[in-house]
C-alpha cells in the first residue's frame, strides 16, 4: 500500500454523554483510493467523513490527514481544510452569491489568488461539470442537480488532495441523480482521494477501490466492491445488502 | 378516456373588472348595500373630521406673529405665528443668535453626507475619509474656539442639530457593536458569550432615562472634579450602549435564521471564523433582518428627544424652552408640537421609505 494520506488510530467519539458515535475507529486511507462508506442511518458514516475536515471533533484517538494531526490547532485545521474539499447532501451553496463567486470565495480569501485568475480557474472547473453557462446566475435558479454540480466544482477550486461525499445524491430527484454521478464518476478516474458515503451501489461497484460497512459506530466490515457485494462476510452486513439490493 | 381529443378552453376576462378607478370604487367600495353604507359613513366622518381641521388650521388660523391675534383666535383657529416666531429657537435651541450659521452650515454638511451615504452610486472608499472630514468640520463649526470661531460650550448646543448628530452618531457607533455583541452571544466561548449576555440583559432590564441620568449625574461623581469628559460625549455613549443592546438582539434574530450548513461549508472551504461570518453569515443575516434594524434606527431617532431631562435641549427640548420663555406664547403648545411633529415625521418617514428600497435590493439574488 502506497503512504497514507489519513489515517485513524482508535478513534472515538460522543455525542452528549451517552451517545457514543464512533467507536474504535481504525482506518488507512491510501492516496489516490476511492473508498465508499455505507451502512444504515445512524451508523456514524456522516460522522466519520466530517471528523476528517474537524467538522466534528472526535474526544479519543488520532486523526492524521496529509501528514498533519487534528487538534484544537486552528491554524493546522485550516491548512487541512484547504487540502479537503466536501461536498453536502444539502449542497449548502452560498445563496446570496453568483455561481462565480461562489467558486471564487474560497480562492481568493483563502488561497489569495487574484480575482481574474480565481475567475478563469473557476470558469475551467465549471466547463469540467459542464456546467459554465449558469457561471452568473444565483444558485436558487437552478435545479438540484445543478446546484450539486457546482458544489462539487467549488470544492474543487482549491486543487483538494481529498474530497468529501457526505450523500451527495440523496437530496436529489431521481432524474437528476444521474448527471452528478457521472460527474463524481470523471472525477474517480483522475485520481483523487475519494471518500463517499453513499448508497449508490452501482456507483460503488463501478468506481470504489474499497466498501467500507459501519454499524452502530464501528467499521464491521472492509472489502473491494466484488468480494463486498458477492462475498459479504458478516451477518450484519448480508442483511443491509438484502435490503438495500432488495434481493 | 382514450382516443380524446384535447380541447383548449378559451381565456375568459375574469368575472369582476377591477382595474381603472370606477370599475375598482364599484367593486370594492359599492360592491353591495352593506358596502354602501359603510363607504357612506366613512366618508361623511372623513369628511367631517377633515373640515374641522381645516377650519382650525387653515380657514381661523392665524400666520401672523402676533401674540395679540393669537390670543383672539384661541380655540377656533390654530396659531401659526407661533412657529413663525420662535422658529429660530425651535431649530437651534439655547446657541447664541448671531452664530446660529454655523449649526446651520454644519447640519446641512451632516445630512447632505448622510443622504449620499445612501445612495449607491456614491459607495466608495473616499465615504470613510469623507465622513471624517465632515465630523471634523461639524464639530469645529458647532463649538468654535479655533479658526477665529468664538467658543460655544456644548451646553449650548440645541435643537435639529443637536438631534441630528445624536441620532447619527448613535446610529453610526451602535450599529458596529450590536454585530460584535450578537457574534458574542452566539460564540462557543462561554467567557465571551456570558459577557454579552449580561450586557445585554442589563441595558435591557433598565430605562433610557436611567442611563442618560446615571451618564449626566452619577458617572461624574465618581471621577475626580473637572476630569470627567463632556456631558454631550457621556449622553452619546450613554445613547450609544443602550441602542446596541437592543439592535443586538435584531440582529441574533437574523443570525439563528443561518442554516448550520452554511457555515460548514464555509468552514470546509477553509474560511476562518471572521471570513465566514464576514463573507457569509453577516450578509444574509443582516438582510434578513433589515425591517427590524431600521426599526431600531427610527426608535433611536426618536428616543434622543430624552436628553432633555439632562438639559440637552434637542428639538422637543429647544420646543419647551421656545414656548415657555414667554407667557404670551405659552399657550400655543399644541402648534409647537404639531410643528416638531412634521419634523420627525420627514425624517422617519424617510427612513422606512429607504429601508423598503434596502430590502428590494438585497433580495434580489432571491428572485428565481
Amino acid at each position: 500500500m502506497a503512504e497514507p494520506i489519513i489515517s485513524f488510530e482508535r478513534v472515538n467519539k460522543w455525542y452528549g454523554n451517552d451517545f457514543h458515535v464512533l467507536r474504535d475507529i481504525d482506518l488507512v486511507v491510501a492516496a489516490g483510493e476511492r473508498i465508499v462508506v455505507c451502512g444504515p442511518s445512524g451508523s456514524g458514516k456522516s460522522t466519520l467523513i466530517r471528523c476528517i475536515n474537524r467538522l466534528e471533533d472526535h474526544q479519543e484517538g488520532r486523526i492524521v490527514v496529509t501528514g498533519i494531526e487534528l487538534s484544537d490547532d486552528v491554524k493546522a485545521i485550516e491548512q487541512v481544510r484547504r487540502q479537503v474539499g466536501m461536498v453536502f447532501q444539502q449542497f449548502n451553496l452560498f445563496p446570496h452569491l453568483t455561481v462565480l463567486e461562489n467558486l471564487t470565495l474560497a480562492p481568493m480569501w483563502v488561497g489569495k489568488t487574484p480575482r481574474k485568475q480565481a475567475e478563469e480557474n473557476a470558469m475551467q472547473q465549471l466547463e469540467r461539470v459542464k456546467i459554465a453557462e449558469q457561471a452568473n446566475k444565483y444558485p436558487l435558479q437552478l435545479s438540484g442537480g445543478q446546484q450539486q454540480r457546482v458544489a462539487i466544482a467549488r470544492a474543487l477550486c482549491l486543487t483538494p488532495k481529498i474530497m468529501l461525499f457526505d450523500e451527495p445524491t440523496s437530496a436529489l430527484d431521481p432524474e437528476m441523480i444521474k448527471e452528478v454521478l457521472d460527474v463524481m464518476i470523471e472525477l474517480a478516474n483522475q485520481g483523487i482521494t475519494m471518500i463517499c458515503v453513499t448508497h449508490e451501489m452501482g456507483f460503488a461497484k463501478a468506481v470504489a477501490d474499497r466498501v467500507i460497512f459501519m454499524d452502530q459506530g464501528q467499521i464491521v466490515e472492509q472489502n473491494t466492491p466484488h468480494e463486498f457485494f458477492d462475498r459479504p462476510q458478516n451477518e450484519r452486513t448480508k442483511d443491509f445488502l438484502s435490503k438495500i439490493l432488495g434481493s | 378516456m382514450a382516443g380524446s381529443v384535447f380541447l383548449p378552453i378559451p381565456a375568459r376576462p375574469a368575472p369582476v373588472k377591477t382595474e381603472g378607478v370606477l370599475p375598482w370604487m364599484r367593486a370594492n367600495l359599492f360592491g353591495n348595500w352593506v358596502n354602501s353604507l359603510v363607504t357612506a359613513l366613512i366618508a361623511v366622518a372623513i369628511g367631517y373630521a377633515a373640515s374641522a381641521f381645516l377650519s382650525w388650521g387653515l380657514v381661523n388660523a392665524v400666520f401672523a406673529p402676533s401674540a395679540d391675534q393669537c390670543q383672539a383666535a384661541r380655540g377656533s383657529g390654530a396659531c401659526w405665528g407661533v412657529i413663525v416666531e420662535k422658529f429660530r429657537i425651535i431649530i437651534f435651541g439655547r446657541y447664541p443668535y448671531a452664530e446660529q450659521w454655523r449649526p446651520e452650515i454644519g447640519t446641512i454638511l451632516l445630512l447632505g453626507l448622510l443622504i449620499m451615504s445612501c445612495i449607491r452610486r456614491f459607495w466608495k472608499p473616499w465615504l470613510v475619509p469623507a465622513w471624517i472630514v465632515v465630523l471634523f468640520a461639524f464639530f469645529s463649526l458647532m463649538g468654535g474656539g479655533r479658526l477665529g470661531l468664538s467658543d460655544v460650550g456644548s451646553d449650548q448646543w440645541g435643537g435639529l442639530p443637536l438631534t441630528i448628530m445624536l441620532a447619527t452618531l448613535s446610529i453610526v457607533f451602535a450599529y458596529p457593536l450590536a454585530i460584535l455583541v450578537a457574534l458574542g452571544r452566539m460564540s462557543t466561548l462561554p467567557a465571551i458569550r456570558s459577557l454579552c449576555i449580561i450586557y445585554v440583559e442589563l441595558i435591557r432590564g433598565v430605562p433610557l432615562i436611567s442611563v442618560l441620568f446615571m451618564a449626566s449625574f452619577m458617572f461624574p461623581l465618581f471621577l475626580p472634579v473637572g476630569k470627567s469628559p463632556d456631558v454631550l460625549l457621556r449622553v452619546l455613549v450613554g445613547i450609544t450602549l443602550f441602542s446596541a443592546a437592543y439592535l443586538a438582539e435584531v440582529v441574533r434574530g437574523g443570525l439563528q435564521a443561518i442554516p448550520k450548513g452554511q457555515v460548514e461549508s464555509s468552514q470546509s472551504l477553509g474560511l476562518t471564523y471572521w471570513q465566514t461570518q464576514r463573507k457569509i453569515v453577516l450578509p444574509q443575516a443582516l438582510a434578513m433582518v433589515v425591517p427590524g434594524i431600521v426599526n431600531s434606527f427610527i426608535a433611536i431617532f426618536k428616543d434622543t428627544s430624552l436628553v432633555t431631562i439632562v438639559s440637552l435641549y434637542e428639538l422637543t427640548g429647544a420646543m419647551g424652552l421656545a414656548l415657555n420663555s414667554e407667557a404670551d406664547w405659552r399657550p400655543f403648545k399644541i402648534e409647537g408640537y404639531l410643528f416638531i411633529t412634521l419634523i420627525y415625521f420627514v425624517f422617519c418617514f424617510s427612513m422606512s421609505r429607504y429601508s423598503l428600497w434596502i430590502e428590494h435590493q438585497v433580495g434580489r439574488s432571491k428572485t428565481r
